[in-house]
């Protein structure tokens, strides 16, 4: 059985079997047949939570760098598309403290060009910082990071001509269709997934196992760390813009540092090295924290109010959660491995995932 | 033609002189080595060669030409490749995965046309695992190219990482300690594959070792280093017999 499973055809049939039970889940949400907009919203939202942390995978799964900027570059991607897609007529309702700047006050772009202008001006970004950032090691290198992001913010907060400030911007237009997002999401992670598979991708995984020795074979280590990062942050800034059309309004709130740590969390849960895991765990972290929501409200058990239930407690549950899985599952859910038919199978047939080692494994 | 010359280079840290006032030059052609005591700084010697290091004091020339400053990137590009005393593999990849990253140096496809997988892309990175296997298969490492690098023996570690220096098409190979933790028939082994791979690749081969026997079998010039100070160079025979580096390394025989 497991020789016809290994087939190549067979896996066909299965992959193509699987494409068309996702597009017709999406397309039955889609057209309001099933679920509701509730749970369409949380959907969408997963399917930007896997961009974002497929790019930071990127970053710190595959090559090797800690870096924490990532709520940063999202906030570039979305302040980008809600200045330049909001329609011109509602502007100066939004902006009635302070008025907009006269030129982006005239400027209305559609929203795939307004989308991936954020994530070229996320990219930007990251190229410049990378200049000085990147010559740093993990921990200086993540410090770094976290405190550029938290820099964006607070820029973004007092630039009242251009974001508004801390009123946000309201009015962006919003898709009406999922397929915008799980489109984007499927066509970012394509490329990302072939940017790993091809030989920069490998130069990428060098870096990670090991600086010295991927320098000794020529790769440039600053030129393919600047590449990556500035690629992780070119996708941020799309996964930061698609927000910013789920949730028509933006904010400088939104993009908080502890947001990056949602997507550590996920790179984390689903594991550094491998982007099936991280979509995995994309979707699940998402949902999770949406139905550890019972948690913050607060509870009568027979008449009887239990205390315990309070806002916050969901926060509480969370991190417990998470400490269970560092302890338990240090790889994640898939390591460095992605997820394959062969795999599948392997564990429903509790055959345990034959390991790539040959006879005789050297010790080290 | 001398390959690789040393000028005068001198290496400090902070108060440190690793190496002093050093003068080498290896031979086309040749396999020249590198020998001294722990600490002698050998390897510090290696690290200024390969821009790990630059220089206090004096030049690195690769082919006449100067090469002291440049990053360990760019001098491996030149065609100089080095493996390291304590393996440095790409442990958690696969040894043709190893192979192929040491071919990534000469690639022309940039990220765009690779990653979107573009014809010309395509066929480059074809011609990559072809050239990659074939090493391998030189090598008689092709069996285990689907292997995680770390889980090989030992002795297959070593030859991987220099089948990983030969694959940037290096015309210079420096091997630091090469034989380290073999035992002596996995020397004698090392030492003819040493010898096959000078002839096939026509390579140039500067070594430093402390296995005597293998020094002795296969250098054809030695150079003698001790606190940072080149002490004798000559051929075997001619080190072996010189007073002060017995005194300094080989050791005197208590009962001669």
């Amino acid at each position: 059985m497991m020789d016809k499973l290994n087939n190549k055809n067979n896996k066909l049939i299965l992959n193509i079997l699987l494409i068309i039970i996702f597009a017709s889940i999406i397309i039955l949400l889609d057209t309001k047949k099933i679920g509701d907009a509730y749970i369409r919203r949380i959907l969408n939202l997963s399917a930007i939570y896997a961009i974002v942390s497929v790019s930071m995978n990127l970053v710190n799964g595959f090559t090797g760098l800690f870096s924490l900027g990532q709520a940063g570059f999202m906030a570039i991607g979305a302040y980008t598309v809600a200045i330049f897609t909001v329609p011109l007529a509602a502007r100066a309702k939004i902006f009635y403290i302070t008025p907009q700047n006269p030129v982006l006050a005239q400027i209305e772009l559609p929203f795939v060009i307004a989308l991936i202008l954020g994530g070229l001006l996320a990219a930007l970004v990251a190229l410049l910082i990378g200049l000085p950032v990147l010559r740093l090691k993990s921990d200086y290198l993540a410090i770094a990071t976290l405190g550029f992001s938290e820099i964006i913010r607070i820029v973004f907060t007092n630039i009242k001509s251009i974001t508004d400030g801390a009123l946000g911007i309201k009015n962006i237009p919003t898709m009406p269709t999922m397929w915008v997002f799980f489109g984007i999401a499927i066509i970012s992670i394509g490329f990302m997934w072939l940017l790993i598979d091809s030989s920069y991708g490998r130069a990428f995984k060098a870096i990670r196992e090991d600086e010295v020795a991927a320098e000794a074979m020529g790769i440039n280590l600053f030129k393919h760390k600047v590449m990556s990062f500035s690629i992780g942050a070119f996708f941020a800034g799309i996964g930061g813009g698609l927000l910013a059309t789920l949730f028509a309004t933006v904010d400088p709130n939104q993009f908080y540092f502890p947001v990056t740590y949602n997507f550590l969390l996920i790179i984390v849960l689903g594991g550094m090295g491998s982007i099936s895991g991280t979509i995995i765990a994309s979707f699940v972290v998402t949902s999770g924290l949406e139905i550890l929501r019972f948690f913050d409200e607060p509870l009568s058990l027979f008449g009887l109010n239990i205390p315990l239930f309070r806002p916050g407690l969901r926060m509480v549950i969370f991190s417990i959660l998470l400490m269970v899985l560092v302890l338990f599952f240090r790889n994640g859910l898939l390591g460095q491995k992605e997820l394959s038919w062969k795999l599948i199978f392997d564990l429903l047939s509790g055959k345990k995932p034959r390991k790539k080692t040959g006879e005789g494994g050297a010790a080290q | 033609m001398s390959v690789l010359k040393i000028n005068n280079v001198t290496m400090q840290f902070g108060g440190v002189t690793a190496v002093n006032n050093l003068n080498i030059e290896v031979q086309e052609g040749r396999i020249e080595a590198l020998i001294g005591p722990n600490g002698a700084g050998k390897t510090t010697a290696f690290n200024v060669i390969t821009g790990v290091y630059s220089p206090t004091k004096g030049n690195v020339f690769y082919k006449n030409e100067n090469i002291t400053g440049l990053t360990p990137d760019k001098i491996t590009k030149k065609g100089i490749a080095r493996t390291f005393q304590n393996i440095r593999l790409f442990k958690n990849l696969t040894v043709l995965e190893n192979i192929l990253i040491a071919n990534h140096l000469r690639i022309n496809s940039n990220f765009l046309s690779s990653t979107l997988r573009m014809p010309w892309s395509n066929k480059e990175e074809r011609q990559m695992r072809e050239k990659s296997e074939m090493l391998l298969d030189k090598l008689d490492l092709l069996r285990l190219k689907n292997e995680i690098a770390h889980s090989l023996p030992y002795g297959e570690q070593r030859k991987l990482e220099i089948a990983r220096a030969l694959a940037t098409d290096a015309d210079l190979l420096l091997l630091d300690e090469p034989a380290a933790g073999m035992n002596p028939s996995e020397t004698m082994e090392l030492s003819s594959f040493i010898h096959n791979i000078r002839d096939e690749f026509h390579l140039t081969i500067f070594m430093i070792e402390h296995h005597m026997d293998l020094v002795m079998e296969i250098s054809e010039k030695i150079y003698v280093l001790d606190f940072g100070q080149l002490i004798a160079e000559g051929t075997a025979n001619e080190v072996k017999n010189d007073q002060r580096v017995i005194e300094a390394y080989l050791g005197v025989e208590e009962d001669a």
